[in-house]
């Protein structure tokens, strides 16, 4: 059909609609236009846009056979309480088919600190597994073959040292640090803007970031150094495009920062990894994933001048939005999460996490763990989503929202480097000002029912306080507080105090790779607070920007 | 005399306590009770304010302005730091924009001096503009000398140099400190009318960005152009105040103005012409308030405005015969 | 005169989601209150001194770590402990049903759970303070 003609249709139909609409108004506004035509994609360059998977710029996928080689990585976050009782979880779900672990650590290991730290009291093993030491990582990994599963931690500020805690284990039981296959999320920058979880300023978390790119860049040579996260930008409000737009300007932060401390781009680029959410507007999110790959490879190739193909290619592990979990009716949350999930496969994710019904009431039961395991499984093997790649492709509509959100994408970045890049926009407190403002819009749009949430501002009922939670064992930070002390009266705390002061002259010497050292320290099994303290003290600690 | 507090609380004993008294001992809630009263304007605000006055005079006000994103909150953190090393107590009063729209304000000044919450020799209180034209200057005063008879040695009055009744604020300190910080680009010159003039002191905050040296020379200039100059000639001091670089000779600055202001009299005329400036704004305001319930809330000046709208009279014999008729004059 | 509610929102513990406590403090604006922000990782001594100093009439948490049996209470007693019987503390967060009485019996007068719209919280305010 020519052009005219679908003209000509359009401003047919385009009469009968508002016939339509007078004498059945439609339900409320909505963004998106009504129906999308071949004329909303008429300039589509299906060779240089779109292409094909597995080749640049990657918008239909990274791999050339997708899910018809294999499944993504169904992968499940999981750790809290103690070393021991996060041990039993992982290895009843690589039991029941995780193909990879996902370790979730409480927050004083998150911020630094150990669980005999003041500042801890009440959050020890509470939102994942403590960690004080390497003597904890050796209980954590019990019996779990490190040179077969592949391991993804969640910890930014002192990614570092769990890294290094992890390559000291792996070393006892006899799997070399070239054999290590996972990911460490180590993005702080999303940590200014939206999670929270930072110890250090900028500069010398920078540097952190990129004395890891070095050394995993010759000793861990499959382990991927940085999981730059969109995930957190969009829990904390942010829409979808700006979740991609401030990831990739992270990225870019990043990239540029290895570049300057002397590092060739090709040499860590093929190692990066982004972390998406997985949100309610399916198809906005199939789009969103599609936009991201285009964008990033155009600026690998493009800004960067990376090379090798696999620098211009954006891997992604996806989690479905927790922020989107209700605690109302949470079995609703399982149809959420597996129209997340469907979202998460069509957009053409590497692995993938899913929520649990009840994680908007505490952490998840076993029992809600493997439903939604099984929601990916039901996915992958029964739906039919996963058998065709990027089966979305050439739908008007998709096609014509994956280039508004790359041009929104675009926009942001060009706004960033105006700036002076990512770290100036955060210490600005403008990409925190963004995300706070969209968090407030959706609050309002809430509450003033333009968005309805089902079971929450429409369709609510009075229900009963739902039963068999997960409740964390109170007594879980006297227990690690005493595992402490008693591994501290056992180490050789003069190797310990050695180690950390080598750590202290390496931290003040900015051309100094910080990770042998850190390794050497783990290994007389100095704390992670001790050893997050000696960085402290050089390194100061970061004060937030707010910008309410 | 008691004085009963707008909340039944704060009590002893079953009795409204004497929150001047209080504040006099060292009590930090009375303290904090007493702002809140000048604050909202509450009764009792005036009989604290005559307890507390013959203690007041003691302290030193540094007023410091400038531009949002100057980083002024980060610097008072580091001043106060500072002067709790030398020895001082310190008072800071944080005053953020209330909404125009809304009558509410996000107040977050503090949390750039949270390592100092819980230092007893310091004592920090945020306060909203709460869209009053002259009386916000009025009240920060106020507040001012209520951490003065308190104890503090030193008060820090921060706000943002935008409006003129925030200005006005700053203007009551012994010495005012103007932040800038470089890159704002045309900016200055917008800012210069305003609050350049006011400036004992400059500081150039984030000075370890490119363009610190530039800021430099273009206030240079503008104090170049200053006919008004007296012999002190404003210091521009170049700090990074998220690192601590600077303040110690920022406070050298300060000491300075102050020993010159004392030693030439300059101190005491500000503090003379201060307290006639209040003075006559207290009577304003008592005489404006007697006026609005004699006059305003018996419904007379809408009959009055009646009769002016119909030419029966006009405002000016109308004002001469309510001036008569009240001050018997 | 010129009054206003004053609310401190603060986020004891150490957990850095802030969408709720910073949506929340906004809210709270745009509905006519002074709010004190105090940012992440507060101790309960912090924030009861910070309650202190800027005599609110409210106390507003957030914590989404599980860890508020320990520190609600807590910031409840210090708060009371110099002497502010006369404040509302409030709490929100990702709070089991169970959890709340014992919060309540603590001195929390309500818990906002996830879901709730910031116009309840508002509402809840201007019931129990007066300026």
């Amino acid at each position: 059909m020519s052009n005219e003609k679908i003209e000509a249709g359009l401003a047919k139909y385009n009469a009968n609609v508002e016939k339509a609409i007078a004498k059945f108004p439609e339900r409320g506004h909505l963004p998106e236009q009504r129906l999308y035509t071949p004329l909303d994609i008429a300039g589509e360059n299906y060779a240089e846009e779109i292409g094909f998977p597995g080749m640049y710029p990657y918008t239909r996928g990274v791999q050339p056979t997708m899910y018809r080689g294999r499944f993504w990585t169904m992968r499940m976050y999981a750790g809290f309480s103690t070393a021991e009782e996060s041990n039993k979880r992982y290895r009843y779900l690589i039991e029941s088919g995780a193909t990879g672990l996902s370790c979730a650590f409480d927050l004083p290991t998150q911020i630094g600190y150990d669980s005999t730290d003041a500042i801890s009291e009440g959050e020890v093993g509470k939102v994942g597994v403590a960690i004080d030491s390497l003597a904890d990582m050796e209980i954590l990994f019990d019996q779990i073959d490190l040179g077969k599963v592949s391991t993804s931690m969640t910890i930014n500020a002192p990614a570092s040292v769990l890294l290094a805690m992890y390559i000291a284990v792996a070393e006892k039981q006899g799997v070399p640090s070239t054999e290590l296959k996972g990911t460490i999320q180590n993005d702080i920058l999303k940590e200014y803007a939206a999670r929270g979880t930072y110890i250090f300023p900028p500069r010398p978390s920078m540097r952190l970031i990129t004395n890891i790119f070095e050394y995993c860049s010759k000793n861990v040579p499959k382990w991927n150094t940085i999981s730059i996260s969109g995930y957190h930008i969009r829990e904390a409000g942010s829409t979808a495009s700006q979740e991609i737009a401030f990831t990739i300007a992270d990225g870019i932060a990043y990239v540029e920062a290895a570049i300057k401390a002397g590092l060739n781009v090709d040499d860590f680029a093929g190692r990066l990894s982004f972390f998406w959410n997985a949100h309610n507007n399916v198809l906005e999110e199939v789009a969103k994933f599609r936009a991201s790959r285009r964008v990033w490879a155009k600026v690998m190739k493009e800004r960067f001048h990376a090379e090798k193909p696999k620098s211009q290619m954006l891997r992604v592990h996806t989690q479905t939005a927790g922020s989107m979990l209700t605690a109302q009716q949470p079995n609703n949350n399982i149809v959420r999460v597996a129209l997340q999930t469907a979202a998460a496969v069509m957009g053409g994710t590497q692995s993938l996490h899913t929520n649990s019904r009840d994680e908007a009431l505490a952490l998840p039961t076993e029992e809600s763990v493997m439903i939604a395991l099984r929601t990916q499984q039901i996915v992958a093997y029964e739906s039919g989503l996963a058998d065709v790649i990027d089966p979305l492709a050439g739908s008007y509509y998709v096609e014509a929202m994956t280039d508004r959100i790359e041009k929104e994408a675009w926009d942001y970045i060009k706004k960033i480097d105006e700036m002076g890049g990512a770290v100036a926009a955060i210490e600005k407190g403008y990409i925190q000002k963004e995300i706070q403002d969209s968090a407030y819009k959706w609050q309002m749009d809430v509450e003033n029912g333009a968005r309805t949430i089902v079971g929450v501002n429409k369709f609510h009922i009075d229900e009963e306080p739902p039963k068999g939670l997960l409740k964390v064992d109170a007594s879980v930070g006297e227990k690690q507080k005493a595992k402490v002390e008693a591994m501290k009266a056992k180490r050789d705390n003069e190797a310990v105090k050695n180690a950390l002061a080598d750590l202290k002259t390496a931290c003040a010497d900015e051309n100094e790779n910080l990770m042998p050292h850190i390794l050497a320290a783990v290994k007389t099994y100095a704390t992670l607070g001790e050893i997050c303290g000696v960085m402290r003290e050089v390194f100061g600690e970061y004060e937030a920007h707010v910008n309410l | 005399m008691i004085f009963c507090c707008r909340r039944p609380i704060f009590h002893k004993e079953g009795d409204c306590v004497d929150i001047a008294k209080e504040l006099l001992a060292g009590n930090r809630l009375a303290l904090s009770r007493a702002i809140t009263a000048i604050e909202n304007e509450y009764d009792d605000a005036a009989e604290i304010m005559k307890k507390i006055y013959p203690h007041t005079g003691r302290a030193y006000v540094l007023g410091i302005t400038g531009p949002p994103g100057a980083g002024k909150s980060t610097l008072t953190d580091r001043l106060a730091h500072e002067y709790r090393k030398q020895g001082k107590t310190v008072g800071i009063i944080a005053v953020d924009p209330t909404s125009p729209f809304t009558g509410g304000a996000i107040l977050g000044d503090r949390i750039r001096m949270n390592s100092l919450t819980l230092d007893e020799g310091v004592f920090i209180r945020s306060m909203g503009t709460r869209g009053s034209l002259g009386g916000l200057s009025h009240k920060t005063a106020d507040a001012v000398k209520a951490m003065d008879a308190f104890g503090k040695d030193i008060i820090i009055v921060e706000t943002v140099g935008v409006g003129q009744s925030e200005v006005d604020i700053v203007k009551a300190a012994d010495t005012t400190m103007v932040v800038l910080i470089p890159g704002m680009g045309d900016d200055i010159q917008a800012i210069k009318a305003g609050i350049l003039e006011i400036g004992d002191l400059f500081t150039i905050n984030k000075s370890d960005l490119d363009g610190a040296d530039k800021l430099v020379r273009e206030i240079n200039m503008m104090l170049d152009l200053d006919t008004f100059m007296t012999d002190w000639r404003p210091p521009i001091v170049k700090v990074v105040a998220s690192r601590g670089d600077g303040i110690e000779e920022l406070t050298e600055k300060v000491r300075t103005h102050r020993e010159y202001i004392e030693g030439n009299g300059e101190l005491n005329k500000r503090r003379t012409k201060r307290a006639r400036d209040e003075m006559m704004d207290i009577l304003n305001s008592r005489i404006g308030n007697y006026v609005k319930k004699k006059i305003v809330d018996t419904g007379r000046l809408d009959d009055l405005v009646n009769k002016m709208l119909n030419r029966e009279t006009d405002p000016y014999t109308v004002a001469e015969e309510l001036v008569g008729e009240m001050l018997k004059v | 005169m010129d009054k206003k509610i004053r609310v401190l929102v603060a986020k004891p513990g150490l957990d850095g989601h802030d969408r709720g406590a910073k949506v929340v403090a906004r809210a709270l604006r745009d509905a006519g209150f002074e709010v004190i922000y105090t940012g992440l990782r507060q101790t309960p001594e912090q924030i009861a001194e910070a309650a202190l100093q800027e005599d609110v009439n409210v106390v507003a948490m957030s914590i989404l770590s599980g860890a508020h049996p320990h520190l609600f209470p807590k910031v409840v007693n210090l708060v009371r402990e110099k002497g502010m019987t006369d404040v509302l503390i409030i709490g929100g967060g990702v709070i089991p049903e169970g959890d709340i009485p014992a919060l309540k019996e603590a001195g929390i007068a309500e818990v906002f759970t996830p879901g709730t719209p910031t116009s309840e919280v508002v509402k809840f305010i201007n019931e129990h303070v007066k300026a």
